[in-house]
């Protein structure tokens, strides 16, 4: 078997480590003016009741934002969940299991959101 | 003694705090807790989707106790993993890895944590009082 040294030489990396480096650096820079919009469209609609907000969610320009930073933030997180449950948890199992319910959790809550802004957006909601 | 069952360093029980691995592991914590803020987002707009009626039961826990200090948590979370972040980015280019830099970056990012946080509210609370 050879201790655990002599198992990992030779074998590399999977190749696909700067693809993920990057997906995280760029969807980080399109957070920084995405997040700050946001909480600042969030300040003005503090205290605003149901029919302000879709009014809001009904621009353009509102709804577009949204969907981007629905986009960035979801894959930002999957990315960032991925390397918290890889650093944290050994067993092989629990970590492979975790990292897919974080993926698949991430894609559903951003095609949730999205659906929600698009609905509201293009008039199909009550 | 098998490798697995080695000590691994640092050894956090007898190791001195220092802000620059303070400011580290609170970037994570950070991104932990805004990754659950991103499914009150979801959750919000799912609600303004829906109706009045579920918009007005998102809109009545934001507004309890419990929701504004999960808001202000996400608030103080949100600039932090975002000045932090910046600094991340600022070290990828190669830039501000010397010793002194790092230190005189943390504080920055920390003022610039509060400073930004109190802004927030302070205009978050005159625009919902008017």
């Amino acid at each position: 078997m050879g201790s655990p040294l002599g198992r990992a030489v030779g074998l590399g990396s999977a190749k696909e480590g700067v693809e993920y480096w990057w997906l995280q650096r760029i969807t980080a820079v399109a957070l920084v003016p995405l997040s700050l919009w946001f909480v600042i469209a969030i300040i003005r609609l503090a205290g605003a009741d149901f029919d302000s907000v879709r009014d809001w969610i009904g621009n353009p320009l509102p709804a577009i934002l949204l969907v981007l930073l629905l986009i960035a933030t979801f894959y930002h997180v999957s990315l960032g969940l991925q390397v918290v449950i890889e650093d944290y948890i050994h067993a092989e199992l629990t970590k492979i299991g975790l990292v897919i319910i974080v993926r698949l959790a991430c894609f559903a809550l951003a095609v949730a959101g999205i659906f929600a802004v698009l609905s509201m957006a293009v008039g199909m909601s009550n | 003694m098998r490798s697995a069952d080695r000590p691994l360093s640092p050894h956090l029980q007898i190791y001195r705090w220092q802000l620059t691995s303070v400011l580290s592991i609170l970037h994570r914590a950070a991104g932990v807790a805004l990754s659950a803020g991103a499914i009150l987002l979801v959750w919000w707009l799912v609600a303004a989707a829906s109706g009045p009626d579920a918009y007005d039961g998102v809109a009545e826990f934001l507004g309890s106790w419990l929701g504004l200090l999960l808001l202000f948590g996400w608030t103080l979370s949100l600039f932090y993993h975002l000045c932090n972040g910046i600094r991340h980015l600022v070290w990828d280019t190669g830039h501000g890895l010397e010793l002194r830099s790092t230190y005189i970056g943390g504080w920055l990012v920390v003022g610039a944590t509060g400073v930004l946080t109190l802004i927030a509210w302070i205009a978050g609370i005159s625009s919902w009082a008017s």
